[in-house]
C-alpha cells in the first residue's frame, strides 16, 4: 500500500517537473509546479513528516504559486510562449551550474556518509514540537536572521514598487518638455 | 480489512454525505432567505414550502446542454470546476463531529483525519481552492472571466493572511494545532469567541472573502463581470462551481465553530457513547446551520464592495487587527491570564 503510494506520487513528481520544464505555456507550467509541490508533500506525509508537508501545501502551493499565476495573467501571456533565441554562453552556464550543483551535493553525501548527519529523520524531529525547539531554540539567531532578510526584501520591493510623489513627477514631467 | 480502516470509511461516507447534501438544502434556503429578506413568497409551488424545487433544479442542471466555448483552452476549462470542488470536500476530514467512541477493543475518534497540525491542514487544503477559480477563468479565454480570476487571486492570498492570524491566536492558549484538542480545550474552559472576540470578528469578515460570499464576491461580480470566473460554465459543470461555493462555505464554518463556539460539545452537558456521539454530530450540524444562515442574511442584506475598498479593508484593516490580537493573546497567555 505504503510503496504504491510512494510509487504514484514520486512518478508524478517527476512527470509534472518535467511539465513545468518542458511545458510551452507557462500557465501549464505553473500548474504543474502545483502539481509537484502537492506531490512531494505526500512524500513528506509518507516519510512520517506531516507537519512539512502542511507547510509545503500551506506556503508554496497555496500561496506563492498563486501569486505567479497572478503575475502571469496581468502580463497577458500568450499561449505559446516561443523561447528567444538563446545566446551560446547560455548552453555552457547551464552545463556548469549543472555540474557546480551535481558536485555540491555529492560532495555533501560523501562526507556525510556514516555519519550522524546521515540518520534518518526521526518523529520526535520532525514534529512538531521537535521542529519549533531546533528553530527557537538551537537555531534562533539563523532563523532571526533570515527573517531579517525577508523583511528587507519586502522594504526593497516597496520602494521599488512605489509610486512617485506627485511633485517628483511633476518634476519629471518638465524635464521631458522641451 | 482492519476495523479502523473500516470505520475511517464509514467516517469518510459520512462526512461525504453530509457535504454534499448541505448543496440542494442551502440552494433553497437562499432562494427563500432572499425572498424573506427582500417581502417576496420566492419559489413556493414544489412541494411543501418549496422543498422539491432544489430536487427539480438540480434535474434542470444534469439536461442542460454543457457548452465548451471553441476558443476554450479545453482540459483546463473541463478541470476547473473539479480543481475547485476538491479542496472544498477535503477540508471537513479535520473537523471533529463527536466524542471519542469505544466500539468493543477499538477507540475511534470521531473525526475523518486525526491530523497533528489540523488547523494547519484545513488552510493548507483550503488554499488549493482558487486554483479552480483561476484556471477557470484563465480556460474560458474571456475577458471578463479573467478580471475575475486576477480578482480571486489578489482577494484570496490578502484575506488568507488575516484568517490564518486569527487563527492562530487560538492556538496560542490551547498549545495544539489539533481541533479536538481545541474542542476539549474549549470544554474545560469557555467558549473562545468571549476571551477571543477580536480575532473571531477577524475570522467571520475573512471568512467571507474566502468564501467570496457577498459583501466580497468580486470575483463573479454581476454588474460588472457578467458573472466573473463562471460567464462561461453551463449545466452541471456551473452547478458544480456552486457546490464548492456552498460546501466551502459550510467546512469553513465547521472550523469556525469549532474554534470559536466549542465544536460538537455543549457547555454542562457530558457527551459520551453513542448517545454522545449522535446528540455530538447533531449540536454541530445546529451551529453550522446558524453560520449558514447569517451567511445568507449578510449576503442579502449588504451592498458590494468596491475592489480598493475590499483591498484596502483587507490589508490596512484586518490585518493589523489579527496581528493585535496575536499579539495581545500571546501576552495573556505567557502572563497566565487565559
Amino acid at each position: 500500500m505504503e510503496t504504491a503510494v510512494f510509487l504514484l506520487f514520486a512518478f508524478l513528481a517527476v512527470a509534472s517537473a518535467g511539465v513545468v520544464v518542458a511545458h510551452k505555456n507557462p500557465v501549464y507550467a505553473t500548474m504543474g509546479l502545483v502539481l509537484t509541490l502537492f506531490s512531494t508533500a505526500v512524500l513528506f506525509v509518507l516519510l512520517g513528516a506531516p507537519f512539512i508537508a502542511t507547510l509545503q501545501i500551506l506556503v508554496y502551493a497555496g500561496a506563492i504559486v498563486v501569486l505567479f499565476l497572478f503575475v502571469l495573467m496581468l502580463l497577458n501571456i500568450t499561449r505559446e510562449e516561443t523561447p528567444q533565441p538563446g545566446q551560446p554562453v547560455q548552453r555552457w552556464a547551464a552545463i556548469l551550474a549543472a555540474a557546480v550543483f551535481s558536485g555540491m551535493a555529492g560532495m555533501l553525501l560523501w562526507r556525510s556518509y556514516g555519519q550522524a548527519s546521515q540518520q534518518p529523520l526521526t518523529e520526535q524531529l520532525v514534529s512538531l514540537k521537535g521542529l519549533a525547539g531546533d528553530l527557537f531554540a538551537e537555531y534562533l539567531l539563523p532563523f532571526e536572521i533570515v527573517g531579517l532578510l525577508l523583511l528587507v526584501a519586502v522594504i526593497a520591493a516597496t520602494v521599488l514598487a512605489r509610486r512617485p510623489d506627485t511633485d517628483e513627477l511633476n518634476a519629471t514631467s518638465q524635464e521631458r518638455k522641451p | 480489512m482492519s476495523a479502523d480502516f473500516l470505520a475511517t470509511l464509514v467516517k469518510m461516507a459520512l462526512a461525504l454525505g453530509l457535504l454534499l447534501n448541505v448543496v440542494p438544502v442551502m440552494v433553497w434556503v437562499e432562494r427563500r432567505g432572499s425572498a424573506f429578506i427582500q417581502d417576496r413568497p420566492g419559489p413556493n409551488r414544489l412541494g411543501p414550502l418549496g422543498l422539491f424545487q432544489a430536487l427539480a433544479d438540480a434535474a434542470k442542471f444534469v439536461f442542460k446542454e454543457d457548452v465548451t466555448p471553441t476558443a476554450a483552452d479545453v482540459p483546463l476549462y473541463l478541470a476547473a470546476p473539479v480543481l475547485a470542488l476538491l479542496p472544498a470536500l477535503t477540508t471537513f476530514s479535520v473537523v471533529p463531529f463527536g466524542p471519542d467512541l469505544q466500539v468493543g477493543s477499538h477507540l475511534i475518534h470521531l473525526v475523518v483525519a486525526d491530523a497533528d497540525a489540523g488547523v494547519l491542514l484545513f488552510l493548507a487544503l483550503a488554499s488549493l481552492g482558487v486554483y479552480g477559480v483561476v484556471m477557470a477563468g484563465y480556460a474560458s479565454n474571456n475577458k471578463f472571466s479573467l478580471l475575475g480570476s486576477i480578482r480571486a487571486s489578489a482577494q484570496l492570498i490578502s484575506y488568507e493572511l488575516a484568517l490564518t492570524l486569527s487563527v492562530v491566536a487560538v492556538v496560542i492558549p490551547v498549545g495544539s494545532f489539533r481541533l479536538a484538542d481545541i474542542v476539549a480545550y474549549q470544554r474545560a474552559h469557555i467558549w473562545n469567541f468571549l476571551p477571543q472576540f477580536l480575532g473571531f470578528m477577524v475570522f467571520l469578515v475573512a471568512s467571507f472573502a474566502e468564501t467570496n460570499r457577498l459583501p466580497f464576491d468580486l470575483p463573479e461580480a454581476e454588474s460588472e463581470l457578467i458573472a466573473g470566473f463562471h460567464t462561461e460554465y453551463s449545466a452541471m459543470r456551473f452547478a458544480t462551481f456552486f457546490m464548492a461555493e456552498y460546501i466551502a462555505m459550510t467546512s469553513l464554518s465547521a472550523l469556525g465553530v469549532t474554534l470559536y463556539f466549542g465544536g460538537w460539545s455543549l457547555p454542562g452537558v457530558d457527551l459520551s457513547g453513542w448517545t454522545g456521539a449522535i446528540v455530538g454530530l447533531a449540536v454541530l450540524v445546529a451551529k453550522v446551520a446558524v453560520c449558514l444562515g447569517i451567511y445568507v442574511w449578510v449576503r442579502w442584506s449588504f451592498p458590494r464592495f468596491r475592489y480598493d475598498q475590499l483591498m484596502r479593508l483587507g490589508w490596512k484593516v484586518l490585518l493589523p487587527i489579527a496581528i493585535f490580537n496575536l499579539i495581545l493573546v500571546a501576552a495573556l497567555t505567557i502572563a497566565g491570564k487565559l
